[in-house]
Parts: structure tokens; sequence; C-alpha cells
């Protein structure tokens, strides 16, 4: 297997506020990484950062790299970025109306991507559509090319903004919350596609959500994130077997297992710290029922841990 | 048992405006639906995103105006009440809504915010009085009592859901109809949403009307359970381990993803999504996605009818 992404130790920083820090993550070719976190938490500023788009909300990267495939991104200049993003790295977002243009048709929406990046000519370009329309279980993609985006449904829009994702061919997927603002049936069905693509094409997929139950059901490894920093990392069997971080823990411990046995459903008290007030130490330690003195002034260190590395003094108790 | 709450054949159709070139509409929100809600239990309604849930319980309230049917509670039927009455029984059926950012008025103070049942329902208190009642509502839900002073924008979205459910039990109602409570919340603060939930009912022997889209959460709180699909209840589960017969129920229960990595599914294709609730084909609404679907479904609408046991469902070919 080979490495597709590698994310070191990546700090952003917004003006005077620091709401990134610590990030490390790796990624081969064909694998699918979660990032979970509650809302605040800086899963979607990282992707922002690996697409080179946090100039547009006036960030930088502080310190930190992003190798992608070899390649340095953290320094990229914004007209190699061009290139890449929309080509080899395609982006996924929560709500299809903010990737589709609603006055133009979807059809040629998905045909641009395909010109820019592969220089395909128009009547290719439209083939390519057709065919990635089908591939992506659109019905009648030749009828649906001609449509607006609000003469579609949700999950139709999604799968449009999938197929622009696709239409240059890229080896990096990174999805934002793909499926949030979906009905669930309608969830399952894009879940079960973007699986499809991953396996079908050997893509590496970062599948961004808060959805422990859908990270559950797709990723091969782990990143649990909260008050901007990644606490823990693993893989996935690790991640729900033996979590190490006590956060994992409580935020597993948040979803009803409703078709299983129910257990006591436990809420993790207090609330998601705003990004001008990160605790010192741990970010965790204000809600942390294992959090001793040490933690509101040291911060932690990863351990290792089975398969998994969590950011907390007593990672190994806490996997007991 | 008692019935706290009946309702029997309710419907509600919303007619579109007429527009320049294009006719008036009309569409069934809520479609002859019939359900009793027995004191002290825990009801969840479960559908996907325009079944007319919502609808109901703003019917079931009178907070609109239903078409037809009837919603009895306490044995007091709500319709034949005037606009007067209404509001005085109000006090013993209250909702809690999605949305808490604006369910609370943003120039309200929290004491203020708490405080206006009693205002809408005319009772006056002395100072003392308020304040010692508006303590006593937010250490109801957790909420501690120096956020009485505070405004809704400097509370997070937890604090502020937690005091919409204080202004709902103010009054101390018999009768909470939750619409999406948690929705819009975070995981970790959802989970302590619904153990809240779960300790008032207890304390309070209150009767919950559960509404969402969230099948696991639904089992998880809930003792009964409805589903609803495009306007009508396609199965009502008398518990939450009843295995399901409705092939609708079925794919929702195929489609809700379970947190552990042990228990992948096979997702099996489904087509289709919920279609336009406007001029809906004959026969059952769901014809088009089921996978047993026959002829007679496609013209023939199926009623729900009483499979034994409290369990009743609305299809011609149940599992």
């Amino acid at each position: 297997m080979s490495l597709m992404l590698r994310v070191d130790d990546l700090a952003v920083a917004i003006g005077s506020v620091n709401p990134l820090s610590g990030v490390s993550f790796a990624l081969d070719k064909g694998e699918t990484l979660g990032i979970v976190g509650e809302s605040g938490s800086g899963k979607s500023l990282t992707a922002m950062t690996i697409m080179g788009l946090l100039p547009l909300i006036g960030g930088r990267i502080t310190t930190g790299s992003i190798m992608f495939d070899g390649n340095e991104l953290a320094d990229l200049p914004e007209s190699a970025y061009r290139k890449l993003r929309g080509g080899r790295i395609g982006l996924i977002t929560q709500n299809p109306m903010t990737s589709l243009d609603p006055l133009r048709k979807v059809g040629p929406q998905v045909d641009v991507v395909a010109r820019l990046h592969l220089g395909l000519d128009k009547r290719a370009a439209h083939a390519r559509t057709l065919e990635l329309l089908g591939d992506l279980r659109i019905p009648e993609p030749a009828s649906i090319y001609h449509l607006y985006p609000h003469q579609l449904s949700g999950g139709m829009k999604q799968r449009i903004v999938i197929a622009m994702a696709l239409a240059a061919d890229p080896d990096l997927l990174i999805a934002d919350e793909p499926t949030t603002a979906l009905d669930v049936t309608v969830q399952a069905q894009i879940i079960r596609l973007l699986l499809d693509l991953v396996a079908d094409r050997n893509l590496s997929l970062v599948l961004i959500t808060h959805d422990m139950s859908v990270v559950a059901q797709t990723c091969d490894k782990v990143v649990v994130m909260y008050a901007g920093r990644a606490i823990e990392r693993g893989t996935i069997s690790a991640i729900f077997d033996h979590p190490s971080h006590p956060y994992t823990q409580a935020l597993i411990g948040c979803i009803p297992r409703g078709l299983a046995v129910t257990e006591q459903l436990k809420g993790i008290e207090g609330t998601v710290p705003s990004v001008a007030h990160y605790p010192s130490g741990c970010p965790f330690h204000p809600r942390c029922p294992r959090a001793e003195g040490i933690c509101a002034t040291e911060p932690p260190p990863f351990v290792q841990h089975h398969d998994s590395a969590a950011a907390c003094h007593f990672a190994v108790e806490v996997a007991q | 048992m008692s019935a706290l709450l009946e309702v029997q054949n309710l419907s509600k159709e919303f007619t579109s405006q007429r527009g320049l070139f294009r006719p008036s509409r009309s569409m069934h929100a809520v479609n002859d639906v019939s359900f009793q809600v027995p004191k002290g239990r825990v009801i969840g309604v479960v559908g996907e995103s325009g079944c007319g849930k919502s609808t109901l319980a703003r019917l079931i309230l009178r907070l609109i105006e239903p078409s037809s049917g009837a919603v009895r509670f306490d044995g007091l039927d709500l319709l034949a009440q005037r606009p007067s009455e209404m509001r005085r029984l109000r006090a013993h059926m209250q909702m809690v809504f999605q949305d808490p950012y604006s369910a609370i008025d943003p120039r309200y103070t929290i004491a203020e915010a708490v405080m206006e049942p009693f205002q809408i329902q005319g009772k006056r208190f002395a100072a003392a009085e308020a304040t010692a009642t508006v303590c006593a509502l937010l250490e109801m839900v957790g909420l501690s009592t120096q956020l009485a002073t505070s405004y809704p924008h400097q509370l997070s979205g937890g604090q502020k859901q937690r005091v919409g459910i204080a202004r709902a039990l103010a009054l101390k109602p018999a009768l909470l109809v939750l619409d999406e409570p948690t929705a819009s919340l975070d995981v970790s603060v959802q989970a302590q949403i619904i153990s809240l939930l779960e300790r008032l009912q207890d304390e309070l022997k209150l009767t919950y009307l559960f509404i969402s889209h969230d099948l696991a959460l639904v089992k998880y709180f809930c003792d009964e359970v409805l589903v609803m699909y495009l306007s009508r209840v396609v199965e009502a589960l008398p518990s939450t381990d009843a295995p399901a017969r409705h092939p609708y129920t079925r794919t929702l229960l195929d489609s809700t993803v379970e947190p552990d990595p042990k228990r992948r599914r096979h997702i099996a294709p489904l087509a289709g999504e919920v279609p336009s609730p406007f001029d809906l084909p004959p026969g059952c609404a769901f014809a088009e996605r089921c996978p047993l679907a026959s002829e007679r479904c496609r013209t023939e609408t199926p009623v729900l009818s009483n499979s034994g046991g409290g369990h009743a469902v609305a299809c011609h070919h149940p599992a």
C-alpha cells in the first residue's frame, strides 16, 4: 500500500486565535479515514486546510506539513493548488446547494470539471458526465443532465456533487458531512455509493462526520477531534474496542444503540469550548471524569496503545 | 390504562395559492391518523422529512386547525373548545420545539422567558415568589440559577433547549409534545437532554409524544412507536422490540447504521426518494419504492389494521 496523504503536527492560525493544532494522521491509497468530532472541533477546518482554502477565511498554516502523494502542500502556491483542487483532490460538501450553481443546469456543471482538469472537449466531457451519472446510479442520466438543481431531490443533488468531485478522476476524495442533510434512507444509499466508489476506483476517502455510527460502518481508520486537536487516532477496531481517550469513550457512550441492547445513554457534562476559550493543558479536562491536576496544566503527549494513539495522560488506564 | 390523548381520523389538507399560470394544488400533510397516548407512556412518532410528523404535533395542540377528525385530551374534545378555553387547556399540554434558537425571544432574559407561560395564563407573582419559581424551574432542568439574568445568545444550544424544556414544564403540564428536541444538538448534548427528559418523566409522571427522524433514538427512548410515511401512519409498534412488519419500517431499520464496526450492515439498494406530497398516485404511497409491491398496492390504499397485540400495519403484504 502506498501513502496517499500524511498530515503531520498541523497547526492553523486565524488572526490571533489558533483553532487547530497538533493534528496528525496518515492515509494509504484505497483507505477510508474518518475524522469525527462535535461541532467546533475543527474537522471542517482540517478539510479546508488540506484543500488549500485557508486564505479564503484569512487563515494560515503556522506549523506542520501536509504530504499528498509525496508532495508538500503546506507551502504550495495558489496556482499549483488550482490544478490539484477538483483535479487530484475532490471535495464533497455537506449542503449540495453550496456546491451547485442554482442558475445552471446540473450536467454542464459536471462537464466543466472534466474540461478544466482533463482538457476534454465539449462533446467528450458531455459523454463522460453521462457515464459518470450512470455510475452513480442516477436514473435516466440524459434527462437529469438538463435539469436545474432545484428540480432535483436532496439525494440526487448530492449525487451530482459527487459526480463533480469525481469528474477529474481524483486520487483523494474529501467528504465533509456528505450525508448529514439527508434523510436516513437516502443517507444509507449515499454511504453505500461512497463505499462502492472507494472499492471500484481504489480511491482514498477522508470522511468528515459527527456521527460515530457512520464511521463505524465505513472507515478503516479514525481520527477523533476535540477543540481543534486530534485527541485520538487509530484503526477502527482499536477505537471502538479499546478507546484510550476519555472523550472517545464518552462519544461512543452518547449514541443510542437502538437496534441492539439498550444501555443507559450517557451524555458528557458541560459543553464544547469555543475557539477563543480553549482550556489549557488537555482541552477536554473540564468535562473529563478522569481528570487530575496534571490535566489542567500539561498538554498530554500521544501514547501508543493497541492500534491507537491517544493524547491523554492516563491513556493506558482508560483503555483497560 | 386510560388514554390521556386520543387522536381520531385526524387529517390536515393544505392548499397552495393559485399562481398566475398555475392552478391551486392541495396536499394532505396528515391523512386519517388515529392513535391513543395512555397516561405515563412515551409514544414515538418517527418518519423522514415531509411525512407530516411536525404537522401532527401542531394539530394535536391545535396550533393549526385540522381539516377533519378529532383530538380528545383527558376526555375533552379539543376542537369544540373556544380559544379562551383552549388557552387554559394548553397549560396541561405543552410543546418543546426543535430549534431552541428560535423558540425563545432573543430580547427576553432567561428569567423572563421562563415566566412567559405564567404571563400568558394571567398568573401574577410577587417579586420574591417569581424569583423562587424561576430558580426552581432552572434547577429542575439542570441549569445554574445564575443564568436567570442572561440572554439567550449567551447560552449554548444545549442550555437553550433546557430553557425550552423549563418553559414547557412551567405550568405543570400532563402531556409534553417533543418535536425533534435534540435534532439540532451535538451528540454529547443530545444524550444529556435525553437523560434529562427521562428523569423528568419519571419524577413528574409525564406523558410524552416524542417526534423524531432518528429510529435508533426513538427505539431507545420510547415505549411505543408510530411510523409515518407521506402523511399516514403505516405501522404502529406496541413495543420497541416488536418485529417490524411494514416494508417501509424495515427499510428504515436497514438504513439505520449502528455505532459498532463489528455489526456493519449490507445496505440494500432502495430506489427513489420520498415523492412529492402533491398529487399522490392512488394506492400505497410507498409502492413506488417497495420491493414487495403488487398491482393491488398501486390501486388500493391499505388501511391501518390490527394484527394482534396492539400491533397495527397498513400494508397489503406485511412481513
